[in-house]
Formats: C-alpha cells, sequence, structure tokens
C-alpha cells in the first residue's frame, strides 16, 4: 500500500489520536488487509505506540494482518443459522477448500470467515461470498456454488 | 433547499412537500432491507425503474427503496400506495405484469398476494395479513413507506415535528420530564429506565456531556436495530437531538457496527440532509440549541455493546470495559457524563415527544411500557420483524405472528436475549414479555433476538454455541470468563461429542456461578445463562448425553448415525448420487448400504430419501444394525412381497 494513500486517509481524520479505528477501518476497506509498513506509518503519524496499534488489530474482528484470497467466504454461524444448520454448511466448505476459518488458501484463491449474523435470516442457513448472499443452503448446494468461482 | 429558521418553517415545508405530491397517485414502495436484498429485491427495483421508463409513466408513478416491514420471509416485499396492496416473494419477471395490470389497470394480481395457510383466504392490504394483524407497530411502521434516502419524506409523515415541539415549546426540563414519566426502559437489553439516567447526565456538574446511540447490535439473529437503521435513521436522529437538549449536550455519536454498510452510508446522509435543513448544527430551528453529530464504526467485537467498552472503542482504543463504581452517565466518554441509549430507544423518543407520557404508558404491562420490537427467526414459519405491546404472551408471538413450526415439527424452546440470555420451553409460553417477566424465568429481554428452536436441536449443543461465541467475545480482561467460560467450553464440547463424564454438571455449574459472582462486565456476568437455563429446563439431555451417549435431538454429529432400512429401500439411488464423501454403496436394484467408516454424518442422505420411501434413519444412543449380507442385497419383486 502506498505511502500516500495511508497519509491522505490519516488526514481525513484530522491526524487525531482517538480516530485510530477509524482510519484503520478505512486502510483496511481500502486494501482488504493491514500491511505492517502501513500501521508503521500509522503509529509515526498519530505519535500512537506500534504495541497499542497491534492491540487494536488483533482485539478487533474486522482487522486482518494477513492477505486476503480473491473470494471471501463468510459462512454466517448467528443463532437462526446455527439451528437452521450452519454447521454442516461450514464443515462442508471446509472439506472443498481445505482451510478452516480465518485462514486463506495457497493458491490465494479463497479465503473464509465466520460471521456472526447477516441480518437476513429467513434465508438460513447462509453463505455470502463477496458480499453475494447465497441463502437456504444445504451440503450439495454449498459445494455446487463454490465450483462457479475461479 | 434553505435552512428552516423556525418550528413554523418545518410546518409549511411539510405543507409544501404534500402539496406537491398527489396522493391518488401510485407509488411503490420496495423493501430494499438486507432480507430482501437477499432474495433479489435489488433486480426488482431496477425491473420497476425500467418498465416505468419503457411505459412512460415516470410523471405520475413514484418508486422507492425502503427500509425492512420485517416480514423477511416472503421476500422481496412490494406494496402499492394508495390502495396499500402487498404483493409477496416479487420477482424481476413479474414487474412487466404488476404495471400492466394494476399500476394501468387497477386491478389486482391474486398470485402475488398473501395466502393465509389455515383459510386459504388471500390480503390484499398489508395490514390484513396475518403476520402484521396481531401486531402494533409504532416505530417500526413507517420503515415501509419512507424512502430511506430522503428527509422529505421523513419529514411528510410529520418527522422533526417532535424536534420542533420540544425545542419551539418545551423546557430541557420538560422534556426530561415527560421521558421520566413515559417510564421508557433501554431497548437494548438491561432496561434501565432511559429518563432516570437522563437526570443523572443532566445534574452532573461537568459542563461537557455527550449522547451516543448504541448501534453495535451484535446479538446473533437480532437485526431490530439495523431495519431501523437503514430504513428510518431520521427517526433515531431526531430522538438523539431530543436526548441533548433534555441533559444540555451539544455533541452526539452513532456508535454504528461496521458489518452493517448501508446503515452506515443511511446515517451519514441522514446527518447530511438534517444539518443542511437547520435540523442539525448551530441554532437548530432557531431556538438558540446547538448540537453536532458525529458517526463512529465499530470493528467487530461484540463486547463494546457494553456501555463502557463502547465509549472506549470510542476514544479510539481497545474496547474493553472498565468496573462501574461511577456510572457513565456520570463519567463516561473521556470521563464526562455520557447517556448512551440504543436505536430503539431512541427512535421512541419523538413519539413520546409528539404523543406524550400517557399515551406511551396506556400500552404494556405495570413495569414494561410501549412496544418492543423482535426478531423473529429460527425454526418458525413467519420469521421476520414484528413489533408487539409488551406483555403479549409468547405463545401469540410465535403462533399468532409466526405462524408456528414449520414443517410438522414440534416445538421445543424459545431462545430470547441474545447469547446471554435463556431458552424457555414449551410449559412457560403463555409468559407475557416485558423487561422483569423473561428475567424471573431465567432470560432476558436483552435486545430483542427471538430464536425459535424446534424438537431437533439440541439443547446442550445450544449451550455450546453460545458459550463458545462468548468464550470467543470475551475481552480476556478479568478471569472469571476469560478462563472460565474457556473451561465451560471445553467441558461442554466434550458432552456432546460423547465425552462427558459424571460431575461435569457439578463443575459446570460451579464455574457458572463464579463468572456470575467474579465477572467485571455484564458479558461476562450473565454468560452463564444460556448453560443454566438449558440445565433448568432441559437437564434431561444432558444426562442422556453423559450417561447414554444418546443425543435425544438426533443432532450431535458424534452420537449419531445414519443408516438404510433394507425393507424400505428401494434402490432408487438417490442417497448415493448426492453423498459427498461417497459413502453409500449399491447399485440399479441393490439395497444401499452406509460405510459408517466414511460417512461424515453430514445428513444429505436423509434429506435427499424420497419421503414415500423414507429408508434413511437417524439413530443415536444405539449400535447401528449390521448391514444385510452381500447375498440378500439384490432387490426382486419377489423378495419384497415377502417381506411384507
Amino acid at each position: 500500500m502506498e505511502i500516500d494513500k495511508i497519509d491522505q486517509i490519516i488526514d481525513k481524520h484530522n491526524g487525531e489520536a482517538s480516530s485510530l479505528l477509524q482510519i484503520m477501518l478505512d486502510i483496511q476497506s481500502e486494501n482488504s488487509w493491514l500491511p505492517k509498513e502501513a500501521l508503521g506509518r500509522v503509529s509515526e503519524k498519530l505519535n500512537v505506540p506500534l504495541n497499542r496499534i497491534q492491540h487494536i488489530a488483533t482485539f478487533y474482528k474486522a482487522f486482518s494482518l494477513v492477505p486476503k484470497g480473491r473470494h471471501k467466504v463468510h459462512i454466517c454461524v448467528g443463532t437462526a443459522c446455527h439451528v437452521r444448520g450452519a454447521t454442516r454448511i461450514l464443515d462442508t466448505v471446509e472439506e472443498a477448500t481445505g482451510i478452516k476459518p480465518g485462514e486463506t488458501d495457497l493458491d490465494m484463491k479463497f479465503s473464509l470467515e465466520t460471521v456472526n449474523c447477516l441480518g437476513c435470516c429467513a434465508l438460513g442457513p447462509v453463505m455470502e461470498v463477496n458480499g453475494k448472499v447465497h441463502g437456504k443452503m444445504s451440503p450439495v448446494k454449498t459445494s455446487q456454488a463454490l465450483k462457479t468461482y475461479e | 433547499m434553505a435552512r428552516l429558521n423556525t418550528p413554523e418553517e418545518l410546518l409549511t415545508f411539510r405543507q409544501e412537500i404534500l402539496s406537491r405530491r398527489d396522493p391518488n397517485n401510485p407509488c411503490i414502495s420496495i423493501c430494499a432491507g438486507a432480507g430482501c436484498v437477499a432474495s433479489g429485491a435489488d433486480e426488482v427495483i431496477e425491473a420497476f425503474g425500467r418498465e416505468i421508463e419503457k411505459q412512460g409513466l415516470a410523471a405520475t408513478v413514484t418508486t422507492k427503496g425502503t427500509g425492512c416491514p420485517g416480514f423477511c420471509e416472503r421476500g422481496p416485499v412490494v406494496v402499492i400506495y394508495p390502495e396499500e396492496i402487498c404483493y409477496l416473494q416479487v420477482k424481476a419477471e413479474d414487474v412487466p405484469e404488476i404495471i400492466e395490470k394494476t399500476i394501468k389497470e387497477k386491478k389486482v394480481i391474486d398470485r402475488l398476494l398473501f395466502e393465509d395457510p389455515a383459510t386459504g383466504e388471500k390480503a390484499v392490504k398489508e395490514s390484513d395479513i396475518s403476520f402484521y394483524k396481531a401486531q402494533e407497530r409504532t416505530v417500526l411502521c413507517n420503515n415501509i413507506k419512507i424512502d430511506s434516502k430522503s428527509i422529505d419524506d421523513y419529514i411528510s409523515l410529520g418527522g422533526y415535528s417532535a424536534l420542533a415541539k420540544a425545542l419551539g415549546g418545551m423546557s430541557d426540563l420538560e422534556v426530561l420530564e415527560e421521558v421520566k414519566k413515559s417510564n421508557l426502559r433501554g431497548r437494548g437489553g438491561a432496561g434501565f429506565p432511559a429518563g432516570r439516567k437522563w437526570e443523572g447526565s443532566r445534574n452532573a456538574p461537568e459542563p461537557i456531556k455527550y449522547v451516543i446511540v448504541n448501534a453495535d447490535e451484535g446479538d446473533p439473529g437480532a437485526f431490530m436495530d439495523r431495519a431501523l437503521l437503514e430504513g428510518n435513521p431520521h427517526s433515531i436522529l431526531e430522538g438523539l437531538i431530543i436526548g441533548g437538549y433534555a441533559i444540555a449536550s451539544h455533541e452526539g455519536y452513532f456508535y454504528v457496527r461496521q458489518e452493517y454498510p448501508l446503515a452506515v452510508e443511511n446515517i451519514h446522509l441522514a446527518i447530511k440532509q438534517a444539518e443542511a435543513y437547520g435540523l442539525l448544527g448551530e441554532n437548530i430551528l432557531g431556538s438558540g440549541f446547538d448540537f453536532k453529530v458525529v458517526v463512529h464504526q465499530g470493528a467487530g467485537a461484540f463486547v463494546c455493546g457494553e456501555s463502557t467498552a463502547l465509549m472506549t472503542s470510542l476514544e479510539g482504543r481497545a474496547g474493553e470495559p472498565r468496573p462501574k463504581y461511577v456510572r457513565s452517565n456520570i463519567k463516561g466518554l473521556w470521563n464526562r457524563p455520557s447517556v448512551l441509549n440504543n436505536v430503539e430507544t431512541w427512535a421512541n423518543v419523538p413519539l413520546i415527544i409528539n404523543k406524550g407520557a400517557d399515551w406511551f404508558t396506556s400500552v404494556g404491562t405495570d413495569s414494561s411500557k410501549g412496544t418492543k420490537i423482535f426478531s423473529l427467526v429460527g425454526k418458525i414459519t413467519n420469521t421476520g420483524l414484528v413489533e408487539v405491546p409488551m406483555g403479549m404472551s409468547l405463545r401469540d408471538i410465535i403462533y399468532k405472528i409466526g405462524g408456528g413450526i414449520p414443517e410438522g415439527k414440534k416445538f421445543k424452546a424459545v431462545q430470547t436475549g441474545g447469547p446471554s440470555g435463556g431458552c424457555i420451553p414449551e410449559n412457560l409460553l403463555d409468559l407475557q414479555v416485558g423487561f422483569d417477566e423473561l428475567t424471573k424465568a431465567g432470560s432476558m429481554m436483552g435486545s430483542g433476538g427471538m430464536i425459535v428452536m424446534d424438537e431437533d436441536t439440541c439443547m446442550v449443543d445450544v449451550a455450546r454455541y453460545f458459550i463458545n461465541f462468548l468464550t470467543d467475545e470475551s475481552c480476556g480482561k478479568c478471569v472469571p470468563c476469560r478462563e472460565g467460560l474457556r473451561q465451560m467450553h471445553r467441558i461442554l464440547t466434550n458432552i456432546t461429542r460423547g465425552k462427558g463424564k459424571k460431575g461435569d454438571i457439578e463443575i459446570l455449574e460451579e464455574l457458572s456461578e463464579t463468572a456470575v459472582e467474579a465477572s467485571l462486565c455484564a458479558l461476562g456476568k450473565s454468560a452463564p445463562n444460556p448453560f443454566l437455563s438449558t440445565l433448568k429446563y432441559f437437564r434431561d439431555e444432558y444426562e442422556a448425553h453423559i450417561n447414554e451417549n444418546r443425543c435425544p435431538a438426533l443432532s450431535c454429529k458424534e452420537l449419531i448415525a445414519f443408516c438404510i432400512d433394507p425393507e424400505k429401500c428401494t434402490a432408487c439411488g438417490m442417497c448415493r448420487k448426492k453423498c459427498p464423501v461417497e459413502a453409500i454403496d449399491g447399485e440399479k436394484k441393490i439395497i444401499h448400504i452406509i460405510d459408517q467408516e466414511k460417512c461424515t454424518r453430514c445428513g444429505t442422505c436423509f434429506e435427499v430419501c424420497p419421503a414415500k420411501f423414507g429408508a434413511v434413519t437417524k439413530i443415536s444412543g444405539e449400535p447401528v444394525p449390521d448391514p444385510v449380507p452381500e447375498g440378500e442385497r439384490t432387490i426382486t419383486k419377489k423378495s419384497r412381497k415377502e417381506s411384507k
């Protein structure tokens, strides 16, 4: 990630230390993960120790310190999806991709995450790939859906 | 658009908006909430736009993407005004027909209407649908009428009139008294009276005070705040400004979870629009009252829904709670008095100011007033958001509004209050919903999640699920929560895997007691609730797992097996073809057998076996029957007859 871009984001928030979280969120949405250099720059510009930034980066679920794959698979494991069999969907995805939640495969094709609720409980169990919701999933439908992503 | 400088100007402006619109012209409202969008609402909206353009109707017909009206089960939902015709499960292909028949010829299309499953009767109007009939929608009702991106729409329905009333004719103390009198209790979980919280802040000596909207809705399976944030953001904003006025605060915050991008977008837009109209900023409506609002995004931490953790997070740090020797309404954000209320609480404030505290208290139970929005999900026929008066029984919500359990299954429990809530069994279904009533039953109101479970749901697994969730979300600051929950999760996992031991229940009880007594914040203190309530009402399920290695709900993977009844198998091959791990052996006219070694217990065979055969069965706590000997696997017509 370019330094200019990071500086722009920091300036947008007036370089205030209290906006640290918002700055990190902006970097993450720009770059899909938080590279070490970016965090270093933030630390320097805001005059906040790097360990506090690391604390935040690891405390909040939204942040990733590793690169993400081309397709972001989110399995909803909210309560409504859970009682409708979300575990079976997650198992199927793990089996098909060979990765566990939080991981990215070696080809950088899929990143797998579990999420707590996507708010479309009527369609549970739900799988979201790159923001598109696949509803009323079954193990069979799940493996078929994953095959459509290159 | 010029600024509105007085309450009268707001009124005139409203008349102006109304006069510009012909109430007889058709207006098509399409739900653009998350549930409907997932069911294809975006394509429907696009199709309407295209078709109206094509037919040259743009001058008379308006369309709008609105917030969620609640009936997610039958999305995408389309309501056509002024007739209020409600079409459900609308697809893009249906759009030309709707324009042709309903808009041009004023005819109702029968097949898109709601059909009552019990009586077979069709409902034309939204209000005739059984799902809506028993509800009392005062907070949610405008969602389907408002283009969520238009402040004019909100004003046309009387929006910001409460603010005008408060600033124009009431002193700040009168506003506070009205809210106190209404006995509005916080809709976010604990149910603390909002008026008392406000009063504490108002009386605190520190001159700079804050008001904050808690929009960090983290309970899995609950999305009522999201519906309001996305669908009717101005109602929350209006409540917040009134709250600011009442406690003499000039700065407000929205803390919105980053997982709700549309909510963040709509709130930002709402603030910008309100500023342009002079409803926010300096000298609001010429009253001399200044107020500004800042939006902060959360970053995915459940604990940040807790008041002190949320405030720490607002300060740009890791969201860890602190002990509350001094309440946050006295020393909160930046150590200053801070009133934090949930989205739904704020959205109730304009209603109370407009209609008065007496109107508000006329609905509800002795200790819980007004209405409450619940998100009714899980094993329920009508999934969606329901708004009911406090005091309605759980049975009415689940059966009258929710339509009961689908597929003829049996009701087992309803879980309320989010991860820290509890499960309520069938014999308590006549319980009235209210803050104190639910707490007495071992659960809680929480933010209003209501997850229905049927006979297929294992209650031990439900407890394990919630404890796992909370273990994950524990901030790690204090030991009883961080370590205690981890141990509880380990033991519960063992039980669901058939490795439970005698004495496990007692250890779990002991760990629960410690967490309840010694945790710092509400997350830890209430974390054992899912375990304690399931143990209280479903102890037999725990004992079956531990003593008999049996899961009564036939749900825990390690304790069940699938097998094929040779008497019923017709060798149709369905299960063999669909099995993802090729664990099923068989061919045409050869009875199928499941290889238990290969089987991952995904349950696909159980689902695909045609109902008329019903040959695949689930068993638990008993040995798998020996497979049919090789020689007897061929199905001949004769052997079938003999076996009968």
